[in-house]
């Protein structure tokens, strides 16, 4: 056990180790300076022009948010199209069908969102045209789109009035040729020569050592499980995702996927500190994040080492911890650390199945995705935590008797109403989804889907409830992952996901763009004596009080009925 | 809206030739140089393929080392786990089936003896590997269905044993029963 804790802390270690210099350098080619990306300039060049896009024009945020909108309505478009038609186009070596016009709806916007939620298997529910030019091309976009509209708020914070934030294609643009297109060719290359299948041939067939005739899936998948990481999307190459062997065959592979989700997030928080020249900012915010990250770790991994309490009655060996729905290779400490991982940033890629995770480990992981700003995204975790942060300042603005200022601009009504309006679109979308399925399954049970509600749920009694709860958290915090026995791909569940997704992706960007562009245009007030800074830690425990009452306290009479109550069952 | 969509058209279709074509056209070149050619490694017997490396198989016969139980029965045609949630009733008592199938298989083992991963599902339902204290209970078994002292076997098991710096230590199920059948 002790060598896989190693395992976890020399995780996280080299994380850190490759994030703080990544966020220096993308500050460094923000601000114009000299950076490492200097020879990527006549490519990017030769795209504005092929595109008629004049990189020097200044957008208002408003025209930065028409521009993410009009691009993201094509992407819909161009993948629903794709998807319902998958069947009879080429590229499909496994003979695999179409989707349903409400999967489709669900997949298409699920990508699009940087979601990944999937009620298909890769296996059968998508061709390799699919998997490359709808999938893996909108995991490229979407993350770009998430950190082009984080850019936004960059310049939005700087100590200068204006309304001239920058180039919304300019950043989309150099947020793909400079951070996603060659760290994701380092990580696929990691991946191939670890045994990740990269060709195109199908499924292939054979004769095991004992005699069964079985076959195994294949296809182009470390190029694509590189971006499913690094841009936090989470949707697998092959239905089990990363506890798949081919998906993620070793422990390096484990590390280095575990790795890939975390860089960005991280390194836009200590980007944040470098451009605006306030590293005690971005500390601060970081060391928010950590401790609400350790706080949600430290029980998970208890729990998951120490074996299913249920089991410990059969009196079998449990040193290994629960081992339920997880990998050998991996263990049970480092699947429980992923598990956190995947839930704080928005990537929902699993290395163990959560629905098998112990009741403490389904609180945690909710957690993660209720709050959703611990690290986050790509882009967007930060936006979120920019909710966050324009509440605690107008809060203890109020505690001193002080006008609230943020970074010398005043947070003023306007500003605060968008500010809690966003704050609690979250959990109205969890707890209303979660409180209309439930009703459904328990009134009408024999509805004639796809997939009856009778038998929507896997598990009884609380862990079922878990399980429609959790589906709703994911699609809100934009996650991806899933207690994956809920028999989600139904009409119902297809369509009502897909609505709380769009609604929680575009309004969280929208809403924080917003106060960005209203507070760009403030008079800048230099700090002074008696300005409450909002770059110590005093204010840091603030935001994490803030984050506190708002997402855990909302929540938790959900997970009363969820995982606690299932808690009690066992202990 | 309309002076942003042609812009955010023509974009779109130059990063699908850039994150599509070029990318997944370059990662498919390299992984031609990787082990398997990009196909996935194969594990060859007499010149036949009879597994991929990293996919577990299903083993029931006496004279072989057992993998995990699989939700999806090691067909890599899908993967999948059980899904079983840790106080689910139906699913404590599959794995009570397991284990008495388990003490049934071998005489002298005792149930505080089987780790957890022989009785429960894994989440992909490929895994190849089973733990070093999983692979030394079957030891008996397998010498008495071959007929050979379990010295023999067991010395084989020690050579298979992959020891992690980091992470668990791990037995390869399908190499250690390829081993197993050059054996004889």
């Amino acid at each position: 056990m002790n060598k896989e804790i190693l395992g976890v802390l020399l995780t996280y270690g080299l994380s850190l180790l490759v994030a703080l210099p990544l966020g220096a350098a993308i500050a460094r080619w923000l601000k114009g300076e000299k950076s490492i990306w200097d020879f990527m300039a006549p490519l990017e060049q030769f795209i504005y022009k092929s595109c008629g896009i004049n990189p020097a024009a200044q957008m208002t945020w408003k025209e930065h948010l028409r521009a993410l909108l009009s691009i993201n309505l094509i992407w819909f478009i161009y993948a629903f199209i794709l998807l319902v038609s998958q069947g009879s186009l080429f590229f499909n070596p496994d003979g695999n069908p179409s989707q349903s016009p409400d999967l489709a709806f669900n997949t298409a916007i699920s990508f699009l969102v940087n979601c990944n939620l999937q009620h298909y298997s890769g296996e059968t529910g998508l061709t390799y045209l699919t998997q490359v030019f709808v999938i893996s091309f909108l995991q490229f976009v979407s993350a770009a789109t998430g950190i082009a509209a984080v850019f936004v708020l960059f310049k939005a914070l700087r100590d200068k009035v204006t309304d001239q934030l920058g180039n919304f294609w300019v950043f989309f643009t150099q947020s793909i040729t400079r951070i996603l297109l060659p760290i994701s060719l380092v990580i696929a290359t990691l991946l191939a020569f670890n045994g990740t299948p990269t060709s195109f041939k199908g499924k292939d067939q054979y004769i095991s050592l004992q005699g069964d005739t079985v076959q195994v899936s294949r296809g182009p998948a470390a190029a694509m499980i590189a971006i499913k990481h690094l841009g936090t999307n989470g949707g697998g190459w092959f239905g089990a995702n990363s506890t798949h062997p081919l998906e993620n065959p070793n422990y390096r592979t484990n590390m280095v996927e575990l790795i890939a989700q975390v860089i960005i997030p991280i390194a836009l928080v200590f980007a944040l500190g470098y451009y605006l020249n306030r590293r005690k900012f971005s500390q601060v915010i970081f060391a928010v994040m950590t401790l609400g990250f350790l706080c949600l770790l430290i029980p998970t991994m208890i729990a998951e080492t120490g074996g299913n309490p249920a089991l410990e009655k059969t009196g079998i060996l449990q040193t290994g911890g629960a081992m339920e729905g997880k990998e050998l290779r991996f263990g049970a400490a480092n699947s429980a650390y992923w598990s956190i991982v995947t839930t704080i940033i928005s990537t929902g890629s699993v290395n163990s199945m959560h629905d098998s995770s112990m009741p403490v480990s389904n609180a945690m992981q909710l957690l993660g995705m209720m709050t959703n700003a611990f690290y986050g995204g790509c882009g967007v975790g930060l936006l979120n935590f920019f909710i966050y942060l324009v509440i605690a300042v107008f809060i203890s603005g109020l505690m001193v008797g002080r006008t609230p200022e943020l970074l010398g601009r005043k947070i003023e009504a306007r500003e605060m109403k968008i500010a809690a309006l966003i704050a609690i679109l979250h959990p109205l979308l969890i707890l209303a989804g979660t409180a209309l399925s439930s009703y459904i399954f328990v009134h009408y049970p024999a509805n004639n889907w796809a997939i009856k509600p009778v038998s929507w749920l896997n598990n009884p009694g609380p862990h079922g409830f878990s399980e429609m709860l959790y589906e709703y958290t994911s699609a809100s915090a934009n996650n991806g992952s899933g207690l994956e026995g809920l028999g989600d791909n139904n009409v119902f569940w297809n369509i009502s996901t897909g609505l709380v997704l769009l609604i929680s992706r575009f309004l969280p960007i929208i809403g924080p763009l917003a106060i960005a562009g209203l507070l760009a245009n403030k008079k800048y007030i230099p700090e002074t004596a008696g300005t409450l800074r909002s770059d110590s830690y005093t204010f840091g425990i603030m935001i994490f009080a803030v984050i506190l009452i708002i997402s855990a306290l909302a929540f938790f009479p959900a997970l009363t009925l969820g995982p606690f109550a299932e808690y009690f069952s066992l202990y | 809206m309309k002076k942003y969509m042609l812009p955010a058209a023509k974009l779109s279709l130059v990063m699908l030739v850039l994150c599509c074509f070029i990318y997944f056209g370059l990662v498919a070149l390299i992984g031609k140089l990787s082990n398997g050619g990009g196909d996935g490694v194969t594990l060859m017997v007499n010149n036949k393929v009879v597994g991929y490396e990293r996919i577990g198989q299903k083993f029931t016969e006496d004279r072989y080392f057992w993998g995990r139980p699989s939700a999806v029965e090691y067909n890599a045609a899908g993967s999948a786990g059980s899904n079983k949630g840790p106080s689910n009733p139906d699913y404590l008592k599959i794995v009570q089936e397991r284990i008495d199938s388990f003490l049934v298989h071998h005489p002298g083992v005792k149930k505080e003896q089987i780790p957890a991963e022989m009785v429960t599902a894994s989440g992909s339902g490929l895994d190849p590997h089973i733990s070093v204290a999983a692979a030394r209970l079957q030891v008996a078994r397998i010498a008495k269905a071959r007929a050979t002292e379990p010295g023999k076997i067991n010395t084989l098991l020690e050579q298979h044993i992959e020891k992690n710096p980091i992470g668990p230590d791990l037995v390869h199920v399908l190499k250690l029963n390829i081993a197993l059948d050059t054996l004889q």
